[in-house]
């Protein structure tokens, strides 16, 4: 009996302990970045994905734990982008399997999933708002993981509740006045402030960014970074984002995952590596 | 002569080139496109000879059709005529559009439906398209008897087939970055159809109901021959009786209706879309 329970305890830790695999290049591992944690929110699984007979990454294994901030980099076509689809379950890996807040996303339901899904929140390159609807529409199509249901298809039929909410989230990204406003009528940058605001509405655990400040101007997408950490840095979220700017990874991330030629070729924190560590990946 | 320069045959044949010799397969498509073309204007008794003498025959109608029948009794009786026409096209485009949007939504692929519906439901459109508004009209005078109602069911249906269709193809090509951003939250289908894609389809939704309706206007002129209600069946009588000049009314108050029609819906698809399209 004792015999058993020493066996299963050690199968637990190191489950829990378990690292990504061994590194091919230029993989850079710290104690901070693996160390056991309390709470995982995201597990990639040896996942890969593939499209048709192009493979696009293969063997991807990391933990990431609640409250930690990842950049997630590489080149052009490295998938990125599809990682993070795959992490969010919009589409199907294939294969490794990935863990979402404590649910495999490949062995839920539809219903569950939504369910999970209802507790993350996505910022995309492009704000991907509803151009002719209102912002506090869209601010409040946030909530429909929540409230699903015609009184969150548009602000005039929200409930009060609802639309105070909504107006809060506004209000942290500094777009109260623009509540009434036309989605399409706002500048690059206060669309995607518009679009963090319809993602942490729903006081999401995990949130997903790609790259955001793509589409934006240096200025307006230090802006829209700033506002990002500083709203999620407070609510303890656990944040996935890509990038290409190597200073945001650094400056922005807990944690840097560097995904070159189909796998993770650096895992190590963010305050471990220099710009020149990250340049490697580019080449 | 630089050294980066064709030799000279190639520069001769590469500035030659503007005309090449067809091959073989392609001298046989030409020719067998010609002999379809032939084939075709044959069995549509296609003749220069009558060609010819038409314009004299047509001098002749048009002699006997001008001046038009402006008389206040015959045009009161075709005014009213010509609303009950702008009636069932309204209603019936109306109603037309409404029932599309649903039958469009188990159109579109990947969006509410599975492949196997939205193939059941665009092979239905695909077959109203092909049946003609006039059969669909001899279908429903047969249904519901003779008057305006068998006209609007027509136009209805005929206007479910084109918006159907048109609808199903406008959603699927709009942008799915918004509908993704919302399943990612957790929306379910339906909700990510209601605030996403179709708000984001609705310029083209506008653009693609204001033809069906200038549609709808066209063929209601028309629905009248069979007995569906509408000016076609004056046009119809005008013909019949050899009454040339209340028929060239008829014609002249169908193209100033019909292109009035079209104005308006051209300044309406601007004024609404604006310059998205």
């Amino acid at each position: 009996m004792r015999d058993t329970l020493s066996s299963t305890i050690s199968s637990v830790t190191d489950l829990l302990l378990r690292r990504p695999a061994a590194p091919d290049v230029l993989t850079e591992q710290t104690g901070a970045a693996f160390a056991p944690v309390s709470h995982v929110d995201i597990e990639a699984r040896a996942v890969s994905k593939s499209f048709g007979t192009t493979p696009i990454f293969s063997d991807v294994s990391f933990r990431l734990a609640r409250g930690e901030a990842t950049a997630l980099v590489g080149a052009n076509g490295t998938g990125k982008s599809t990682l993070l689809r795959c992490l969010m379950g919009l589409i199907p890996t294939s294969g490794g399997s990935v863990h979402l807040l404590g649910q495999q996303t490949d062995e839920t339901t539809g219903r569950q999933m939504r369910n999970i899904r209802a507790q993350i929140g996505l910022v995309s390159q492009k704000h991907n708002l509803v151009p002719r609807l209102s912002v506090l529409s869209n601010v409040l199509h946030g909530l429909l993981g929540k409230h699903p249901g015609i009184r969150h298809w548009s602000h005039s039929l929200a409930p009060q509740s609802s639309r105070e909410t909504a107006m809060q989230a506004l209000e942290r990204v500094g777009l109260a006045d623009f509540a009434h406003r036309r989605a399409d009528r706002l500048s690059g940058g206060q669309s995607q402030r518009v679009a963090i605001a319809r993602a942490i509405v729903s006081a999401p655990k995990v949130l997903f960014a790609d790259e955001p400040c793509a589409s934006l101007d240096p200025s307006a997408g230090e802006d829209v970074m700033e506002l990002f950490f500083r709203l999620v840095r407070d609510e303890n979220v656990t944040v996935v984002f890509t990038s290409h700017n190597i200073e945001h990874a650094l400056k922005y991330g807990d944690r840097v995952l560097g995904l070159a030629q189909g796998r993770i070729q650096l895992d190590a924190t963010a305050a471990s590596l220099s710009s020149a560590d990250l340049r490697g990946l580019y080449d | 002569m630089t050294d980066t320069a064709p030799p000279r045959n190639e520069r001769a044949r590469f500035e030659l080139a503007r005309f090449e010799r067809p091959s073989a397969i392609s001298f046989l498509g030409y020719a067998l496109g010609l002999v379809i073309i032939f084939w075709c204007l044959a069995g549509a008794g296609f003749s220069l000879e009558k060609v010819a003498s038409s314009p004299p025959r047509f001098a002749d109608f048009a002699a006997r059709a001008f001046p038009p029948n402006l008389d206040p009794q015959v045009l009161t009786r075709l005014g009213w005529k010509m609303v009950e026409t702008l009636q069932i096209a309204v209603a019936g485009a109306v109603i037309g559009v409404i029932i599309s949007v649903p039958v469009a939504l188990l159109a579109a692929k990947g969006l509410i439906a599975g492949p196997w519906v939205n193939q059941i439901m665009r092979t239905g459109l695909s077959f109203i398209r092909a049946v003609p508004d006039i059969a669909w009209a001899l279908v429903f005078v047969v249904a519901v008897g003779l008057g305006p109602f068998a006209g609007m069911l027509a136009i209805v249906i005929d206007t479910i087939g084109f918006c159907g269709r048109f609808f199903a193809d406008d959603m699927e090509a709009t942008d799915k970055g918004p509908a993704e951003s919302l399943t990612a939250t957790g929306a379910r289908k339906l909700d990510v159809v209601a605030c996403a894609t179709i708000p984001g389809s609705l310029p083209a939704f506008i653009s693609t109901s204001l033809f069906a309706l200038e549609k709808a206007v066209r063929s209601s002129t028309i629905l009248g021959l069979v007995g569906a209600g509408g000016i076609g069946i004056e046009l119809k009588v005008g013909f019949d009786l050899f009454d040339y000049p209340t028929a060239m009314t008829v014609i002249l108050m169908i193209a100033v209706v019909v292109i009035g029609i079209e104005l308006v819906s051209g300044w309406a698809r601007t004024k609404i879309i604006g310059e998205q399209r």
